[in-house]
């Protein structure tokens, strides 16, 4: 949980914790993501099973109640191809929602608009908005898009604003497992 | 049994049935685009034909066609082709019309939304894609396009990748990182032999 | 007791009424984010609506005529993307008519248990949906379930759990993994308890049921004349299904009924697909008996189908068929052709130019969806602002496929 974790209380101790107050609030908005799904292809099938009990991909990470008003939302899901015909409305949306807000895109057509480079396609959703973590994958497995998330959960915990490409997530178990075969 | 509908055809519209075949089991007519509509409603009515169900209507650009049936000495650019199906008798036809020239400029063709309602948004996607016109069709707007989309990104001479964005892209100042596509190939490179080039045209876009 | 208005004349009480203008979505909840519906509304009937499409255009038959014919296959993917396998398998049908070619039995028998099962994935997120729209959470849960576990057998056997890319022209990209049978004969029971379980509950909900009872209704007549097909033509009680009308693949040696409705209404949209949900899994059933689990996939013929990899590695021809096949595609007979399958919604048909090079000329695709989102208005015009949800899941338009 973040820059959390460092402390603890036993039950029975009485006392008192500080933090930064933005690392506070941080923390407390990575949990509390609340989704603006904005579906339009092929990845809302994989959207489905995401939300869907298997993987329940959002639920674990505090973004599951999706609210279909953008001002009531903090994280804006582009989910599938954004065609020039739909981009204005993509960007109406991101400019109602209050700040702060993130934005994901879901699957490469949102990304890069994928292999269909032509005359009705906008290629990738930060032409028009920007974005703050691209999952790629045509759709994405929903294991990809966990991934995706708590990368946004990191970026939100760090209150990196930047809007561009995240650094791929390392697993700090991985990390020390391969720390040990190197010594 | 269904080449008895290109005869009947025949027989009763006579010069006005271009030609006809039955290349794979598809029996073609091909019709003048004047009796068009009167085709049609004959079939539509007709109980020996009873095409009650328009399956499909689309328009086929053959500018720059090389081979094929009639190729060389084709004088309409564009091709209208319908496909009909009938429930109760279970034959299918395939009727076409020739219409417009080198330009595309005169491509127009009578509506059939009288005939069979259900062709209404399938003429008004060839309107869009192609620039057919059908006359006295009760509501031809873009469909698929919106209205702001000039030009029609089917016929041959519209690149393929020529975009027309309703909102202005992102510059690179204000995205902070660089927008520009990372195309995984040079523009010789990753494409096959013998593939046509006038989708690529990259300095249009 | 009297009404206090009594000395008002009938006129004072009227209020003064102008249709009021609403535009639904196209980011709606409901409206699958591709479609927009502008309503003219007198209190909460519709009196006008226009439908609008083309939210998700991505220029599919554009794209097929810059690659080669075989590169048309991820595309056909993502036209109807509940059910991919059956836009696979309808094109290759489709090349195959035009190049003569017919594929041997075995993979006719594979297809066949493919495109059921991409059928019920459809189908199953289809109905899943539209109760979740209604507001019946529980039941889409356990749709989506029951989906997962059609994707896992076509994860296992195509490497993908949605888009698969599986067709070739001339056969299938990989022969059928030894435990498909196993893994159909397993599944099968599980999905269709749970498709019934969630019928049960939903079908036993006063709420679902006024919901849809009577919404909605077309006359078989109407249906045919707006180019319906498939489920919703079905429900109007017209009895065409492609797969019965015109046999293709082993259709016409397994058995399967075809369920029909009678008043063409919602409810009968729904019931027709939970219907032919068990249909389709009578006909995996049938083929797990009956599909050889010997022999070729691939027809033989080096001009279409690419050779094995062994070949490529060590054989001079192996590297040159490849280095044709992919470089220049298979060149496909000058001429055009229409082929017809039952897809998810309906009649799947693609009408195929070529002009005897290795890339197509046109590749029509003849979406039952367009057809069926182009009678929506008449569906609608008249009922309550209430009923365009239900109407609309009921249709299952699907995005992809409606716009290309």
């Amino acid at each position: 949980m973040g820059e959390l974790k460092s402390v603890s209380l036993e039950p029975s101790e009485s006392g008192f914790a500080t933090t930064r107050l933005d690392a506070l609030l941080n923390w407390a908005r990575k949990w509390s993501l609340f989704k603006y799904p904005f579906v339009t292809a092929c990845c809302g099938m994989e959207f489905m099973a995401l939300t869907s009990p298997r993987f329940d991909g959002s639920a674990r990470f505090g973004a599951e109640a999706p609210r279909f008003s953008p001002r009531q939302s903090d994280l804006l899901w582009v989910v599938g191809t954004i065609s020039q015909r739909q981009a204005p409305v993509l960007r109406r949306i991101y400019e109602q929602m209050m700040e702060p807000k993130w934005v994901l895109a879901f699957g490469t057509c949102a990304s890069c608009g994928g292999f269909y480079d032509n005359y009705t396609t906008v290629p990738g959703i930060d032409k028009i908005i920007p974005c703050d973590v691209y999952v790629p994958g045509c759709p994405p497995r929903p294991e990809a898009v966990i991934d995706g998330l708590m990368l946004l959960q990191d970026k939100i915990q760090r209150g990196d604003r930047k809007p561009g490409i995240v650094k791929p997530h390392e697993d700090p178990a991985l990390v020390q497992l391969r720390r040990k075969e190197n010594v | 049994m269904s080449q008895r509908v290109l005869e009947v055809l025949k027989e009763k519209f006579g010069s006005a049935i271009v030609e006809t075949h039955s290349f794979l089991g598809d029996d073609t007519a091909v019709v003048d685009p004047k009796s068009w509509k009167a085709v049609c409603a004959f079939l539509k009515s007709d109980p020996q034909m009873a095409f009650d169900m328009m399956v499909d209507l689309c328009g086929v650009d053959y500018a720059g066609f090389a081979s094929g049936p009639g190729g060389a000495t084709r004088e309409a650019r564009f091709e209208v082709v319908l496909h009909l199906y009938s429930t109760s008798r279970r034959h299918r036809v395939r009727v076409k019309a020739r219409v417009g020239d080198d330009e595309g400029d005169d491509a127009q063709l009578d509506s059939v939304t009288d005939v069979w309602p259900g062709v209404n948004w399938f003429e008004r996607e060839a309107y869009d894609l192609l620039g057919i016109t059908f006359l006295g069709h009760p509501d031809l707007r873009r469909i698929l396009m919106y209205p702001e989309f000039t030009g029609h990104p089917l016929r041959k001479d519209y690149p393929a990748n020529k975009t027309q964005p309703l909102v202005e892209y992102r510059t690179e100042a204000e995205a902070g990182l660089t927008l520009e596509k990372q195309a995984p190939f040079r523009e010789d490179e990753g494409m096959p032999f013998g593939r046509r080039v006038w989708g690529v045209e990259r300095g249009e876009s | 007791m009297e009404p206090i208005d009594l000395d008002l004349e009938e006129s004072e009480l009227e209020l003064p009424a102008e249709p009021m203008h609403l535009n639904m979505g196209p980011s709606h909840p409901a409206m699958h984010g591709t479609v927009r519906i502008v309503l003219e509304l007198s209190g909460e009937t519709i009196v006008k609506s226009d439908v609008q499409i083309g939210y998700l255009h991505r220029g599919f038959e554009k794209m097929c005529e810059r690659g080669t014919w075989a590169q048309v296959f991820p595309y056909a993917d993502r036209l109807n993307y509940v059910s991919p396998m059956l836009n696979n398998v309808g094109y290759a049908l489709a090349v195959e008519k035009l190049c003569g070619i017919e594929v041997p039995d075995r993979c006719q028998w594979y297809r066949m248990a493919l495109g059921e099962l991409a059928r019920m994935s459809d189908h199953l997120t289809c109905t899943g949906a539209m109760a979740m729209e209604l507001g019946a959470f529980t039941p889409f849960l356990w749709y989506i379930k029951a989906r997962e576990m059609v994707w896992d057998i076509l994860e296992e056997e195509t490497g993908a759990r949605l888009t698969h890319s599986f067709g070739r022209i001339g056969g299938m990209a990989k022969p059928p993994t030894p435990a498909f049978k196993q893994m159909c004969r397993e599944a099968l029971p599980t999905i269709l308890g749970l498709v019934e379980e969630g019928e049960g509950m939903l079908l036993k909900n006063r709420i679902f049921l006024d919901r849809l009872e009577g919404v909605g209704n077309i006359s078989g007549e109407d249906a045919i004349a707006l180019s319906w097909t498939g489920p919703c033509l079905r429900a109007s009680g017209v009895p065409y299904d492609v797969r019965k009308a015109h046999p293709y693949l082993k259709y016409d040696e397994v058995e399967f009924d075809m369920p029909l409705g009678k008043n063409g209404d919602n409810l009968d949209r729904f019931l027709i697909r939970l219907q032919e949900l068990r249909q389709s899994a009578r006909i995996i059933q049938q083929v797990c008996d009956r599909m050889p689990d010997e022999g070729p996939v691939n027809v033989d013929d080096p001009r279409v189908v690419l050779p094995e990899k062994s070949e490529v590695y060590t054989t001079i021809e192996g590297t040159i068929q490849h280095f044709k096949l992919i470089m220049e595609g298979a060149k496909v007979p000058a001429g055009e052709v229409y082929s017809y399958t039952e897809g998810g919604n309906g009649e799947l048909g693609f009408y195929l130019v070529s002009d005897g090079t290795g890339t197509p000329w046109r590749v029509r695709i003849r979406p039952p969806c367009f057809a069926i989102t182009g009678g929506l208005s008449k569906l609608i015009n008249g009922a309550m602002l209430s009923d365009i949800v239900p109407t609309f899941g009921s249709l299952n338009m699907i995005g992809g496929e409606c716009d290309h």
